[in-house]
């Protein structure tokens, strides 16, 4: 029997054994941790946007606004269909286009231009935005998101690679790129 | 060795036999043995149902963006019995947030959740988030067009969590975009993750319900008080008491087989939900709509005012857990019976009426505009009869730039817009330019789509829009100035 106050071969024992299964767990929580966190981890980010082609750019004729859909720069083998992105060109006039997301600026839902009255309208709550994407009315509290664009050798490329989304507009510095 | 032997056998190794038994046995309040005590237990037996119908759907399901909808309509149609295996676990899904929610009120009413039941009731209520967070995973694993768009719902609204919003989407759907990832991982929280919780608390619930005893039947005027709570309910418990098993268990039984037939015959003679169109984003002629249990939030936040919508969406379902969280700590004693609370009453009639108010609008969305109207309904001959050439050029332009879409014309046609078969009562000439040119109050305007002789075409057309013998709208200043006001 030890007095009180002293430390047993028994109570060392498990506290040696409660610190190897401590450090045992910072060992494998790092990892862990990191592999949870990987969809935001500042390699594969960086890795999320590049320019990619729409095409040539005689396929967008001058004043009108057509439906272009790229491959997402970014996917993984099991993607199927969901890797094909949609996005409205506009090609106004000249050398000059403005690309929208096809997602509604209010929750997302797929807006659907339409030429006969110079709307794009969202089918989920009714947001509605003029030709050059700024907001009609509806929900939205903003215009269409809009991708970066280029021309080089005759073909159209823009900025793609991660969904639009309300909050990636107004902070940080990965959210400049959508105007 | 007979039977009754291998029975010994067993419990003398298990020694299992007298604790059950005394659990089986434990002695409720005689007036517990009713029909308003059943739904906890059918609950219970609803989960089971989804364990089971999901273990045997995970059998063939793939949890791929590529490939999920195609094994969907595999086990619609290739697998034996698969198509009434998806319904069941479809119908069952829906059966269990009802009487999970039908249980929730008649504990509320019931005061079950006073003292010493309070951590019981906020068990419960993390039940109710589990049972929707699978519910919602679920809606997701059914991998068709519905999913897709309302995962980009769930993206949008995550997206306004302050500072980390971006992180946030990013986390939940695995990656930059809506793909094989975020599917995966939608997979791992049903299967494994919130069934887990839901088991754990389950299991905690359950012995809440054991060693505190079924609520007694409230008497109006017995109030609860912590000194003496605990005594009052032993001795009603024991003294005019029955055992559980056999006595009240019966009608547990009978109800829970009532749900379960009336899942089976939902699912044999409705089917299996869906899948819908397939995932692929480039198919842009959609409608998403969410589950049933969810269609109040879609109605919800297409009645918010924008500047409202981030803070209610962040902060209100927080609120609303943290408020029935609340509930039993802020009324943990005094009276039990429904007739004596006005208030519980009434709050359960308000929540009652604004979310079947609230689902109804979403079964109807009147917020959005009817996308092909301006194409699929013609205007009725009475709206085009008597009127001059311009007028009908006028009606041209109404269909054309698809102000059908937003605006009926006797009941046909979008709802977004106030209807306008009497638009000419209301407002004058002068008002109706200014609206079609300027727009607002909610509407686009038009006076860069339209030509100066569309307008005038349309706006001569919306002015013989009002019923007969119902005066024009008239400009009283105009009126007046001119002398012949009235």
């Amino acid at each position: 029997m030890t007095s009180p106050g002293e430390t047993s071969r028994r109570g060392l024992l498990v506290r040696i054994g409660a610190l190897f299964n401590l450090v045992a767990g910072v060992v494998l929580a790092v990892p862990i941790a990191r592999y949870l966190l990987s969809p935001v981890s500042r390699k594969r980010t960086r890795a999320y946007e590049s320019w990619i082609s729409l095409g040539a750019v005689d396929q967008f004729p001058a004043g009108e606004t057509r439906l272009a859909i790229y491959r997402n720069p970014f996917h993984t083998p099991s993607d199927g269909d969901t890797a094909k992105v949609p996005c409205w060109v506009r090609h106004v006039d000249g050398n000059t286009f403005q690309v929208f997301a096809i997602n509604c600026a209010h929750l997302g839902c797929p807006v659907r231009w339409f030429p006969q009255s110079n709307l794009f309208m969202c089918p989920c709550h009714g947001g509605a935005y003029y030709a050059d994407g700024s907001r009609a009315s509806g929900p939205p509290e903003r215009g269409l998101f809009e991708y970066a664009w280029k021309v080089e050798d005759g073909q159209l490329h823009i900025r793609a690679g991660e969904l639009p989304t309300p909050g990636l507009t107004t902070l940080g510095v990965r959210r400049s790129r959508w105007a | 060795m007979g039977l009754r032997g291998l029975v010994r056998w067993f419990d003398e190794r298990l020694q299992l036999g007298k604790p059950m038994k005394a659990v089986l046995e434990h002695p409720v309040p005689r007036q517990t043995a009713s029909w308003f005590y059943v739904f906890g237990s059918a609950a219970l037996t609803l989960f089971v149902l989804q364990l089971v119908t999901g273990i045997l759907l995970a059998l063939i399901y793939v949890p791929s963006a590529g490939e999920a909808w195609n094994v969907l309509h595999v086990l619609n149609r290739d697998v034996s019995a698969g198509w009434f295996i998806r319904a069941l676990h479809g119908w069952g899904s829906n059966f269990m947030v009802a009487i999970v929610l039908i249980h929730m009120v008649q504990v509320f009413l019931f005061g079950a959740y006073k003292y010493p039941r309070e951590l019981t009731w906020v068990v419960g209520v993390l039940l109710l988030l589990v049972t929707l967070g699978m519910a919602f995973t679920g809606q997701v694993l059914r991998f068709d067009q519905d999913a897709y768009w309302g995962l980009g719902i769930g993206a949008s609204i995550a997206s306004r969590v302050p500072v980390v919003g971006h992180a946030v989407v990013d986390l939940m759907l695995g990656g930059p975009i809506i793909a094989g990832a975020t599917l995966s991982r939608f997979f791992a929280l049903h299967v494994f993750v919130v069934p887990g919780l839901l088991i754990a608390f389950v299991a905690v619930h359950l012995v809440l319900v054991l060693k505190l005893g079924i609520n007694e039947w409230p008497m109006p005027g017995r109030l609860v008080r912590r000194a003496t709570y605990v005594q009052e309910y032993q001795q009603l418990a024991h003294e005019d008491g029955v055992p559980f098993v056999p006595n009240a268990v019966g009608k547990d039984i009978v109800f829970s087989g009532i749900v379960l037939l009336a899942v089976a015959a939902c699912a044999f003679f409705i089917g299996p939900f869906g899948p819908g169109g397939q995932p692929d984003p480039t198919i842009i002629q959609v409608a998403p709509r969410p589950d049933f249990f969810f269609l109040w939030l879609y109605a919800t936040l297409s009645y918010l005012p924008p500047s409202y919508e981030t803070p209610v969406l962040l902060i209100g379902p927080a609120l609303v857990v943290l408020g029935l969280i609340a509930v039993p700590f802020v009324a943990g004693e005094g009276e039990k019976s429904w007739k004596r609370r006005p208030l519980a009453v009434m709050a359960v009639i308000l929540v009652a009426v604004g979310w079947a108010s609230l689902t109804h609008l979403g079964l109807h969305t009147p917020w959005s505009p009817e996308m092909d109207a301006w194409s699929g309904q013609p205007i009725a001959d009475k709206y085009l009869e008597h009127r001059t050439a311009l007028e009908r050029q006028g009606a041209l332009v109404f269909q054309l730039k698809q102000c059908r879409n937003c605006h009926a014309l006797e009941d046909s046609g979008g709802k977004r817009g106030p209807p306008l078969d009497a638009v000419a009562v209301r407002l004058t000439r002068d008002q109706l330019i200014r609206q079609v040119i300027q727009g607002g109050g909610n509407m686009p305007a038009y006076g860069k789509n339209l030509s100066p002789p569309e307008t005038t075409a349309l706006v001569a057309y919306l002015e013989t829009l009002r019923p007969k013998g119902e005066v024009p709208a008239q400009n009283a200043s105009n009126a007046a100035a001119r002398g012949t006001g009235r």
